[in-house]
């Protein structure tokens, strides 16, 4: 507990009145802790600017869901007509209604975005794991959001895009026709499951959310923020104890976000004001009519932001299951045979490899589907773990890892467009393929990140004023 | 690499025909009637003379139509048909039970059509509905002696056939994949309508302008205040970016 601070009769107004808060809560503290005295590198260049956008985007979602939810209706038969009332009878219910709707596609791209600093960059390596294990956590939470949020619409594609994937948890041995009822709340989904997903919309998963996103920001500001060289900065201090390569958030930063954020909201507004439904990506066509459990739709279509797991759930067929047992089995051989290991262990991981393969052969390929889509997420927390590199930014890497990252992208890019397209032959030829590599890029990643010569490091960051 | 590049293209092609081939022909683009009032007014009365019958527009108010310029006392004179409050949504007269007898299904809720029928590659839902409603044909085999080219087997009839007269489908035989197929060529007008064909293209093109204002009624405010909001951005960033510089040029 800190003392008692006195401070001169004869100041100013604000300054007496901050001394009082000051003894009572940390005020000016936190301020400077975060802000005012927080040093971040000064060669923190375009990619570093969408953390502040997803706060940005979260306030305007939080701001948005609050007069949505003034006006919206969770009940079966009100839902899709109560926000078509917003659309057209709520003064400005239009522009709030499309900010919620254009936001949640654009939260996930500026996380997405987020997410991909944080991966060339090395921002997850040591000191940051828990910085990265919260934001795994955020996204994950985001996708629980995101996938609740679509359903209160009440549209076709809310209604059966809900259907497809609780029925996924029916696949679960054992638990899994509960579950799925568990999760519904009814045989089908229904008002049941409406009303249980608005109450997790709008306020279970936004409070874990919002705890999540404060623990982000903690531990980020413990540690400090990462920078394109993956210098530590802290390495270097001046006189006044403060990083030499540093530099106060506030002002440099602030001023630099408001700009970030201004061309942020050009390109968002547009969106909003001249194309809403975005070519039906943001807004799905068949959403426009009223959810109707007895009509299937044709073609059933996540969100664009679901797709490249949806793509991978797809991905997994009778034929792929043996090659995932053929992987499997390699991998178990290699470690028997190369595995510098006391033989007690390798006849574990032998005798793993026989149960996962039993195990595979005996249930449906299509549980597994959904085991590959939720490992494709979870994969995410253990990458400070897989990472063997002995430098953290993609600047000093071995050139050709340069590729290895490329391609990921791309691999990316191209499990998402097939996850909107039909069901095809060549489609699911190529997300089996895609598949095999997301999966190899992380599982193999402690071989192949530790190959090659990585550049020298320079012991301050680059920096060119402008 | 180029052959990479081909290969892709040729696939992605592929698929986008595959998508287009999703039953009934190709549609016609509709014509774009946002801007012009009058049309707008007369695809109003066109709709709520033929359609609401039997199709509710159940979230649509009759007193919304003053933003297409009529007067609350024009819309209580010439549309109320169906109720005698103008706050009221367009609801249809027809029984479900009735339309179930007489058409297998409840006609379906038109305020969002233009919206819901949009569909990636083949064109906006405009574009369905303005096909929609001129390829009717008669078909003696439909109970109710209609068919349609871009809705086969449609439950309706061809509501407007006293406008738009009676015309048959024409078709010329083609070699495809070594079959001889049948390919849509033109349209024979068997009987006269009241209409010409051109003008009842043009009044088709109204209600589905009409139609297209009433799945979006914001959509004339959104960009005009759209245009304003991104003006004002671009000054705002402007400055921002002026700001910015002026931190940042003393650090070194």
């Amino acid at each position: 507990m800190a003392e008692m601070k006195e401070i001169s009769p004869n100041a100013p107004a604000g300054a007496r009145l901050l001394n009082w808060v000051d003894n009572r809560f940390p005020l000016s503290q936190l301020y400077n802790d975060h802000l005012g005295q927080y040093y971040a590198p000064k060669n923190l260049n375009f990619f570093y600017v969408f953390g502040a956008l997803s706060i940005l985007v979260l306030a305007i979602q939080i701001i948005t869901g609050i007069f949505l939810v003034m006006h919206y209706k969770p009940d079966a038969a009100l839902a899709f007509g109560s926000v078509e009332y917003i659309m057209r009878d709520v003064p400005w219910g239009w522009l709030i209604r499309y900010m919620h709707s254009t936001g949640a596609s654009a939260f996930f791209i500026v996380v997405y975005m987020h997410m991909f600093r944080g991966l060339i960059y090395g921002s997850y390596r040591k000191p940051r794991e828990l910085v990265w294990v919260f934001g795994c956590a955020i996204f994950l939470c985001l996708m629980a959001e995101a996938f609740m949020g679509y359903l209160l619409p009440w549209g076709q594609m809310s209604y059966w895009g809900a259907q497809v994937i609780v029925n996924l948890f029916a696949a679960v041995p054992f638990v899994g026709p509960d579950l799925a009822l568990l999760i519904r709340g009814d045989y089908v989904v229904g008002d049941a499951t409406l009303n249980r997903f608005f109450a997790f919309h709008v306020i279970a998963v936004p409070l874990v959310l919002l705890g999540l996103v404060a623990a982000h920001i903690i531990a980020l500001h413990e540690v400090g923020s990462n920078n394109p060289d993956g210098v530590e900065i802290k390495a270097t201090k001046g006189a006044d104890g403060n990083p030499l390569d540093g530099i106060p958030f506030h002002p440099y930063y602030t001023v630099h976000d408001i700009f970030a954020a201004s061309m942020f909201f050009m390109v968002f507004t547009a969106i909003i004001f001249f194309a809403p439904e975005l070519g039906g990506y943001f807004l799905e066509y068949n959403n426009f009519i009223p959810a109707d459990p007895l009509k299937t739709p044709l073609h059933i279509a996540p969100v664009w932001y679901f797709t490249p797991y949806y793509s991978m759930l797809r991905a997994i067929t009778d034929e792929m299951m043996l090659v995932l047992i053929a992987c499997i089995w390699g991998g178990a051989l290699v470690a028997v045979f190369r595995g510098k290991l006391a033989v007690l262990f390798k006849i574990m991981i032998l005798g793993a490899a026989v149960v996962v393969t039993a195990m595979m052969l005996s249930t449906d390929a299509k549980f597994w589907g959904v085991v590959v889509m939720g490992g494709a997420v979870v994969i995410l927390f253990f990458l400070p773990w897989l990472d063997y590199s002995a430098v953290k930014s993609i600047r000093y890497r071995p050139s050709w890892h340069l590729y290895v990252y490329a391609i990921f992208v791309v691999n990316f890019i191209v499990l998402s467009y097939l996850g909107i397209q039909p069901p095809s032959a060549i489609g699911e030829r190529i997300s089996q393929v895609g598949t095999l590599y997301y999966f190899g890029f992380f599982l193999l990643m402690p071989w192949w990140s530790s190959m090659g010569d990585p550049k020298p490091v320079p012991s301050r960051v680059n920096f060119a004023p402008h | 690499m180029k052959k990479l590049v081909a290969s892709f293209t040729l696939f992605f092609a592929c698929a986008g025909a595959a998508l287009a081939a999703g039953g009934g022909i190709a549609w016609d683009k509709a014509p774009d009637k946002s801007n012009d009032l009058l049309a707008l007014q007369h695809g109003a009365k066109l709709f709520v003379n033929y359609c609401l019958n039997c199709h509710s527009a159940a979230y649509m108010r009759f007193n919304r139509l003053k933003d297409i310029g009529l007067t609350e006392q024009q819309i209580k004179d010439n549309l109320l048909f169906t109720t005698d409050k103008v706050g009221e949504t367009m609801k249809a007269t027809l029984d479900p039970r009735q339309a179930k007898d007489w058409f297998g299904g409840n006609p379906p809720d038109l305020t969002l059509i233009a919206r819901s029928r949009s569909a990636a590659g083949q064109g906006s839902g405009a574009d369905y509905v303005y096909t929609y409603l001129r390829t009717f044909y008669p078909d003696p085999s439909k109970a109710t002696g209609w068919n349609n080219l871009a809705f086969p087997n449609v439950g309706m009839p061809h509501v407007l056939w006293e406008l738009q007269g009676q015309r048959v489908p024409e078709y010329t035989p083609v070699q495809q994949h070594g079959h001889e197929v049948e390919v849509f060529k033109g349209w024979k007008q068997v009987t006269p309508g009241t209409m010409s064909p051109a003008e009842y293209d043009a009044a088709m093109g109204d209600l589905v302008g009409y139609l297209s204002w009433m799945a979006d009624p914001s959509q004339g405010t959104r960009v005009r205040v759209g245009v304003w909001v991104l003006l004002f951005l671009l000054v705002f960033t402007f400055f921002a970016w002026r700001l910015s510089a002026a931190y940042w040029k003393d650090v070194k």
